[in-house]
C-alpha cells in the first residue's frame, strides 16, 4: 500500500509511497482526512522519503490538508522530498507557506 | 529531420492510466539515455495532460477515450500528442493562466499547464467547445543515447 498513517501525540505522521498522482490522491484523501479527525490531531508532516514521483494533483492534496490544519490553528510540514520532488514543490510556491525538512524525524522534532 | 520511432496508444479516460501514460512515455524515450531530471520532466508533463482529460475533458466519468501519440526524430526531439474527444475549452487563455482552475471544489491546484510549459520546450493547446482538446508538447533531450 502506498500510505501509511500514524499519531504522536496530536500529530499525524503520513508516510508516503510510490507515485503521488490524481489516480492515488483520490484514494489518499479521505483516509487523510478520516484520520485526522477522528483521532483529534492537530498538525500533519507528509514524509516523501520513498515517493519518486509528484505532479499538480499532489500539490493540491497537500494544499487541501494544509488548509485543514490551519482551521485548527495547528501546522503541516513535509519531510524526505528528493530532487525531482522539490522542483514541482518548489515551483508550487508551498514552500514559502510549508515548512520542508530533510527527514521525517526533524519535521517531527520541530512541530511538537 | 527523419522519424526514427513512432507510438500511438488509444486509453480509457481512466486515473489508473495516469500511470500507464507516464510508463509508456518513460520507455519510449529511454533509448536515448535521458537524465533523470528529463524523464521526470517528460513523465510529469504528460501526467498533467492526460489528468486533465480524465478530470476536465470527460468529467472523470470515464465516458471517453484519450490518446497519446509519441514521435522521436533524429535530432533527439520527441514530440508528444495527448487528446480527448471532451467537452473541450472555451476560453484558453484563461485557462493556461497559473492558478487557474475550473474545479477548485476538487482541490484542483491550477498548476498543470504551467508544469507542462516549464518542463518541455513547447506546449500548444487547441480545443473546439464540444469536440474536444489537443495538447501538443515537444522536448528536445541533450541526451547521449544513440552512441
Ligand atoms: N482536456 C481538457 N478538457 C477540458 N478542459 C480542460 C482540459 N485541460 C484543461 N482544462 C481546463 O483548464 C483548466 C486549467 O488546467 P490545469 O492548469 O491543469 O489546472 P487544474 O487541472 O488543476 O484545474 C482546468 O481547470 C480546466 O478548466
Ligand atoms: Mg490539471
Amino acid at each position: 500500500m502506498g500510505i501509511s498513517l500514524e499519531k504522536d501525540n496530536r500529530v499525524l505522521i503520513v508516510k508516503l509511497d510510490g507515485d503521488i498522482d490524481h489516480h492515488t490522491v483520490e484514494k489518499y484523501k479521505n483516509r487523510i482526512d478520516d484520520e485526522y479527525e477522528k483521532n483529534n490531531c492537530k498538525h500533519i508532516i507528509f514524509d516523501f522519503g520513498q515517493v519518486g514521483f509528484l505532479d499538480s494533483s499532489g500539490i493540491g492534496m497537500i494544499i487541501g490538508r494544509y488548509k485543514n490544519t490551519v482551521q485548527k490553528n495547528g501546522k503541516t510540514a513535509v519531510a524526505g522530498m528528493g530532487e525531482c520532488i522539490l522542483r514541482i514543490y518548489n515551483m508550487s510556491g508551498l514552500s514559502k507557506i510549508i515548512d520542508q525538512y530533510d527527514s521525517l524525524s526533524e519535521a517531527v522534532e520541530y512541530i511538537k | 529531420m527523419e522519424i526514427l520511432n513512432e507510438v500511438n496508444i488509444v486509453m480509457d479516460a481512466k486515473s489508473e492510466n495516469e500511470s500507464f501514460a507516464r510508463m509508456v512515455a518513460a520507455g519510449f524515450i529511454a533509448r536515448l539515455d535521458p537524465t533523470l531530471a528529463e524523464l521526470n520532466e517528460v513523465k510529469t508533463a504528460v501526467s498533467e495532460a492526460v489528468t486533465n482529460a480524465v478530470i476536465h475533458g470527460y468529467d472523470s466519468e470515464n465516458l471517453g477515450k484519450i490518446s497519446l501519440k509519441l514521435t522521436l526524430d533524429s535530432d533527439n526531439t520527441v514530440t508528444i500528442i495527448i487528446s480527448d474527444n471532451g467537452k473541450g475549452i472555451s476560453n484558453i487563455e484563461e485557462a493556461m493562466q497559473p492558478l487557474y482552475t475550473s474545479k477548485p471544489e476538487m482541490e484542483r491546484s491550477g498548476m498543470g499547464f504551467t508544469v507542462m510549459e516549464m518542463f518541455m520546450d513547447s506546449t500548444d493547446v487547441s480545443s473546439e467547445k464540444g469536440l474536444g482538446t489537443t495538447i501538443t508538447m515537444t522536448k528536445k533531450l541533450r541526451a547521449s543515447g544513440d552512441e
